[in-house]
């Protein structure tokens, strides 16, 4: 069984969100990270760039192939995970800590409400 | 459900990821790829490789057919070594990559599980007028164990008469005792064994193994194991619309005074020129993957037909179909943007060190 924790939301592309006061960190799931396998390099978009919930925001590639992210709520681009860079395995060995993604100044508070609940992930995954 | 082959429930006991691979339930890993990966280059591993078709060549004639079937030619080698060679469709395309071993009274054929039908219709088709049995044995069971240490190890593990083969073979060499084939062959790059054997001894050596330290490794490491190894994989780097001229497999072919299939069309592309298979290292960012572009500085293109992340070099590295005497630097387009890489001489690695030469 792979880790959801309840705190946060999620996408159905598999990234999840964690709002702090409008900021929205950004990261793929445990089960994303392990159905990819061993990451290898992490694209990931511009702070600055500005994103519309939906949108790709980045490239995961493991050995084995490569996957896109989204964002998951739309928004600013105000920091990125620069040890990514030197160190892809952080997604594998931490998904939810030290390998998130991206963060999102929110534009619009209600977009998360339309994201997934770890009980409604859940249940994607468990359907897949 | 696919096909299971003897060490089914030792993989899942393993923690082995399944997959489907042409037609079989096999492991993609273990856990981690790139960790099995590193546990070849720096100690040992071992692969279930019993989802390849072990083929039996029998007869009067074996000799005199398999010199028409095949592109290298078997008179090369004497009894107790093994051959790499193509078989060859009537225009010189690879039907598929193939290892012969030649034992005292028959011959013994490895082919790929994905081509097993093609293979086999295309064998009876030209066994007509030969005196020979061609003899499929599915029941045998087959492990490679490679790595630095892989040899140490099997021969402490299998003692007696066995243990003398494995310490006494030279490369590309086997020896039988019993129904245990031991071949001092692989696809990773290292020294090792490939031991074709009865299922059941199959599940037991690889308990041994696993309790002597020697990693499981799955279909994922075996990739870029081959890969770094500048090895081929057939269905990606060739097929029926190349000829081993351009993946390559040159070496492989003799044209001597006999006839083989695809014999002619070999002479005529070697005379009007062709494509070469080259190797890439990725000098930008991102992985190099099959199909990708390649753009030469001159205007001309290429393709990728096998790319990854090499776990030992850390950097991703191909395998490129690119114009006869390309050298320097290209670009490959990534997801539309042109990244530089170097065109290099494969292997990548052999032996856990970089080996590759800039061209």
């Amino acid at each position: 069984m792979s880790e959801i924790p309840a705190e946060l939301r999620y996408a159905s592309s598999h990234e999840w969100a964690k709002n702090d006061d409008g900021t929205v960190t950004v990261g793929i799931t445990e089960h994303a990270q392990d159905a990819m396998g061993d990451l290898v390099y992490v694209e990931l978009p511009e702070v600055g760039q500005v994103v519309a919930a939906g949108d790709e925001a980045g490239v995961v590639e493991s050995v084995k192939a490569a996957s896109d992210i989204y964002a998951p709520v739309s928004g600013e681009v105000v920091a990125i995970n620069e040890a990514l860079e030197d160190e892809p395995e952080l997604v594998n060995n931490a998904p939810y800590e030290g390998g998130w993604l991206f963060k999102i100044q929110l534009s619009d508070e209600s977009e998360l409400d339309s994201l997934l609940t770890a009980d409604q992930y859940q249940a994607q995954i468990d359907s897949e | 459900m696919g096909h299971r082959t003897a060490l089914y429930d030792a993989h899942l006991a393993a923690n082995g990821k399944m997959v489907d691979f042409g037609g079989w339930d096999m492991p993609i890993n273990y856990g981690s790829q790139i960790e099995e990966h590193h546990a070849v280059r720096s100690k040992a591993g071992v692969f279930d490789v019993s989802h390849m078709t072990v083929v039996d060549i029998a007869g009067a004639g074996a000799r005199d057919y398999l010199r028409q079937l095949l592109a290298n030619d078997v008179d090369r080698i004497d009894p107790g070594r093994a051959l790499y060679t193509g078989m060859l469709n009537d225009s010189g395309g690879v039907i598929d990559d193939l290892i012969v071993y030649k034992r005292d009274n028959d011959y013994r054929l490895v082919v790929n599980c994905a081509t097993r039908e093609t293979d086999l219709d295309w064998m009876e088709k030209h066994a007509g007028g030969f005196a020979v049995d061609i003899h499929e044995r599915p029941e045998i069971a087959m492990l490679a164990v490679q790595g630095p240490q892989a040899r140490d190890i099997v021969a402490g593990l299998l003692g007696g008469k066995r243990a003398e083969i494995v310490q006494g073979l030279r490369v590309f060499a086997f020896g039988e005792d019993g129904d245990w084939m031991i071949a001092r062959t692989g696809y990773t790059g290292e020294d090792g064994v490939e031991i074709m054997l009865p299922g059941d001894d199959a599940v037991a050596l690889w308990g041994q193994l696993l309790e002597a330290g020697v990693a499981p490794a799955g279909l994922g490491a075996r990739d870029t194991l081959r890969l770094e190894a500048g090895m081929n994989l057939y269905g990606n780097d060739m097929d029926q619309s190349i000829t081993p001229w351009e993946a390559n497999m040159g070496w492989t072919v003799v044209l001597n005074d006999r006839e083989f299939i695809g014999r002619q069309p070999l002479i005529n592309q070697k005379e009007n020129g062709h494509a070469e298979q080259f190797g890439l290292v990725l000098e930008g960012k991102g992985v190099l993957r099959a199909h990708q572009t390649v753009l030469l500085p001159n205007g001309e293109q290429g393709e990728i037909t096998s790319g990854t992340f090499s776990p030992t070099l850390g950097k991703s590295i191909a395998l490129a179909r690119l114009p006869a005497g390309t050298t320097g630097k290209v670009d490959v387009e990534i997801r539309n943007k042109r990244q530089p890489a170097q065109v290099v001489r494969a292997p990548f690695v052999r032996n856990g060190e970089a080996v590759y030469k800039e061209l």
